[in-house]
């Protein structure tokens, strides 16, 4: 595959031009504003978790198409702005609960990149000890409960973390993301009737990048503005420009504190486009090139980079910087990734059971149920 | 030791649970004002309150899954299942996540969860409220399947299921809920993943679990009449399932038969036979033969339940036939 690389990521180019905003170039301040009372800082590192997100995906495409990574694999490509939005909205302790597309998430919290890619590899030092994948991501230090590739199944979970955080009368919260297809699912419905019944601190972020593989959000939901769905639960719902990651960041910081303040579920649908297909092998044949154009147009890299030149917080120094620093960051992550062990076949039985049984089954596809040679049993 | 029925058993045993660990709660559809379906939960909710003993909405995927969160969170949660027909709205939450997380994600977190739910037809409930099909979750490895048979076996199952770290299937029977039985006071704790010969004897391997294994007491009783000495096995794991026991059994006796409330085809009664065969080939002196339902959706009209269910008389039959078989009976 071409790997033709995505606006925002080479040092060169300039910020594309955005149909959004004016284009008449204001003079740049000299000093650094924050913006909307973010100081520069985290501005900028907003900014360098974005970066990183989207060279560790393209990274993870290319490794995908060299046979390096089996499976599927769902890139965030296009979402960066919602997963950091996201994912800097949420206290350490809190909890998040995900969909298989998830390694921006786990970036987010906090994971080594390398660990991230080393289960990409399916190695023991990943994340999930390569017993996940791409699309099963598990941490419990980071609190990332697991990314989840039934749609919809980890809708229930997320509400029965909150049960347990509400059972306990502790003042964490959990996050439950999920894409706009899933708003259709059975799941679904019967989750936010559950955190609304049982007023239960949880969010849930619906990622519209208005398709479900092929399918568009006006083709499968009857009722398209996906956040006015909460309502049928009694349950507050907001839509925000999932490409803008202050907005995502508000919202869901203010959702979090309702979960927290008054032991309410929000739902937030934060909207964006989707930059490739629905995996590193669509082609994504079902969208036309206007539609490919307009998608490229909502990425949020170039239009957080511009706004953060407005207000004097980046120049082209900084961001070289910052994209070395991720492209190297990335690099590291793939060879710690190349370099870490397969897992030995002799721990193929380590994880059947957390409470050891008696008669649990240890055969291989070729093993006798009994022993052939002395028939006592085993 | 006291006697009580299985349903006592289970109760005393969830209260007692209740009592020991904070972190166990109860979750389910009426079980709470109502007190559940079949009135396992008597008294619980006032006892405990809401916080313990949750009702639900009819919502078996949501309540499910909620507890498996729960579960990963540290809570140990109880969920009762009105009938095991309905966990099948629940499948994708059982199979997919609560077998699944703790391998999935590479051993990191436990999913310290017990489903309570009975089968058993025999009550003109129709053909979609009296299935048994505990095999869909005997078939998958990360699940513990239990299935008790009298109301000690309840309790001490119950009992294993709630301390044990993970999902554990508590397969109840309607048929049983008001059988009779002594429950030792030493609240014993069962070893999940072990079978148990509950009657000894040299000429015929019977093999059950759950309601079927009172039917095959009864018709070893009537054999012992004439002598001829049934050895009864009682699965009690259907996951994991103890094949050695059975085999060493069969290996003794010679012969067996498989008493199943289940369908036959691809049903628990033929994994037993195939482990039987490759692991007791020489000794074998007769085909197994297996005892099951018949293959239609169980019908509602009294004289058609009758004729689909297994019972005495069928085990009998079949024994007989096996016994014969071997020519070690008279000919
Ligand atoms: C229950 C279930 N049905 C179908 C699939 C196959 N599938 C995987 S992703 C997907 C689309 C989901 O779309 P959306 O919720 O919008 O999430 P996105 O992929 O856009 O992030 C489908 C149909 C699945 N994984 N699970
Ligand atoms: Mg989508």
């Amino acid at each position: 595959m071409a790997e033709s690389p995505v606006p925002g990521t080479t040092a060169e180019a300039e910020p594309g031009p955005i149909p959004d905003l004016p284009r008449k170039r204001r003079p740049r301040s000299r000093k650094p504003k924050a913006i909307d009372g973010t100081e520069p800082e985290q501005l900028l590192e907003y900014l360098r978790l974005m970066l990183l997100i989207r060279r560790f995906e393209e990274r993870a495409a290319q490794a995908y198409t060299q046979a390096r990574i089996g499976g599927y694999c769902h890139l965030n490509l296009g979402e960066e702005a919602t997963v950091v939005g996201v994912t800097q909205a949420m206290e350490p302790t809190d909890y998040l609960f995900t969909n298989y597309r998830e390694h921006g998430y786990a970036l987010g919290r906090g994971i080594d990149p390398g660990r991230a890619m080393a289960e990409l590899y399916g190695r023991t030092t990943g994340v999930s000890k390569g017993w996940g994948g791409s699309m099963h991501m598990f941490d419990a230090q980071a609190r990332l409960m697991g990314g989840y590739g039934i749609v919809g199944g980890q809708l229930p979970l997320a509400v029965g973390a909150a049960l347990a955080v509400s059972y306990r009368g502790s003042a964490e919260a959990v996050v439950c993301h999920m894409g706009d297809g899933t708003t259709n699912i059975g799941a679904f419905h019967e989750s936010l009737n559950l955190a609304s019944l049982w007023d239960l601190p949880v969010v849930f972020v619906v990622v519209n990048n208005q398709l479900g593989m092929g399918t568009s959000v006006e083709q499968s939901c009857a009722e398209p503005e996906l956040h006015r769905r909460a309502a049928a639960y009694r349950m507050a719902g907001v839509r925000v420009d999932g490409t803008d990651v202050l907005a995502v960041r508000d919202a869901v910081r203010e959702a979090l504190c309702v979960a927290r303040r008054e032991q309410r579920p929000t739902l937030v649908e934060a909207v964006s486009s989707r930059l490739r297909g629905h995996s590193v092998v669509d082609p994504a044949r079902y969208r036309t090139p206007q539609e490919a154009d307009a998608a490229q147009r909502e990425d949020p890299l170039p239009r957080f980079q511009h706004r953060l030149r407005e207000a004097g917080v980046l120049d082209d120094r900084t961001l070289a910087d910052l994209q070395s620093a991720v492209a190297a960051e990335v690099t590291r992550a793939a060879a710690f990734a190349e370099e870490s062990p397969h897992p030995q076949v002799a721990s193929l039985f380590d994880h059947t059971y957390a409470t050891a049984v008696a008669n649990e089954s240890r055969r291989l596809p070729a093993d006798a149920l009994f022993d052939v040679e002395a028939p006592a049993c085993q | 030791m006291p006697v009580m029925t299985y349903r006592q058993a289970l109760r005393e045993t969830l209260r007692e649970e209740l009592q020991r660990d904070p972190d166990v709660l109860l979750i389910g559809e009426e079980i709470g004002a109502f007190e559940g379906s079949y009135k396992i939960t008597e008294g619980l909710l006032k006892e405990f309150g809401p916080r313990r003993v949750r009702d639900t909405p009819i919502a078996e995927e949501g309540f499910v899954g909620a507890a498996i969160g729960a579960a990963m969170l540290g809570l140990r949660p109880i969920v009762e299942i009105m009938t095991i027909n309905f966990s099948l709205l629940a499948l994708d939450q059982i199979v997919n996540h609560a077998a699944k997380i703790y391998g999935m994600f590479g051993g990191q977190t436990s999913v310290p969860l017990v489903i309570r739910t009975p089968g058993g037809g025999g009550q003109q409930l129709g053909a979609t409220h009296s299935q048994n099909i505990e095999l869909y979750y005997s078939f998958v490895p990360g699940l513990k399947v239990l299935a008790p048979s009298t109301p000690a076996e309840a309790a001490a199952m119950l009992r294993a299921a709630v301390r044990d770290d993970d999902p554990v299937l508590l397969l109840e029977n309607l048929g049983l809920y008001n059988s009779r039985g002594q429950v030792p006071d030493t609240a014993e704790v069962a070893e999940i993943g072990r079978a148990a010969v509950v009657r000894p004897g040299r000429d015929l391997t019977l093999i059950g679990y759950s309601r079927m294994v009172s039917v095959a007491l009864q018709v070893a009783e009537r054999f012992a009449e004439s002598g001829v000495e049934i050895e009864v096995v009682d699965l009690r794991s259907l996951r994991p399932l103890d094949r050695a026991t059975l085999v060493e059994s069969v290996r003794r006796t010679g012969c067996a038969v498989v008493a199943e409330d289940d369908w036959l085809t691809y049903g628990i009664g033929a994994e037993i036979a195939a482990t039987i065969q490759e692991g007791a080939f020489d000794h074998l002196d007769a085909p197994v033969r297996r005892v099951a339902m018949a293959e239609v959706p169980l019908p509602y009209a009294k004289p058609l339940e009758l004729a689909a269910l297994p019972n005495v008389t069928d085990l009998a039959t079949v024994v007989e036939q096996t016994l014969r078989a071997t020519r070690r009976v008279g000919a």
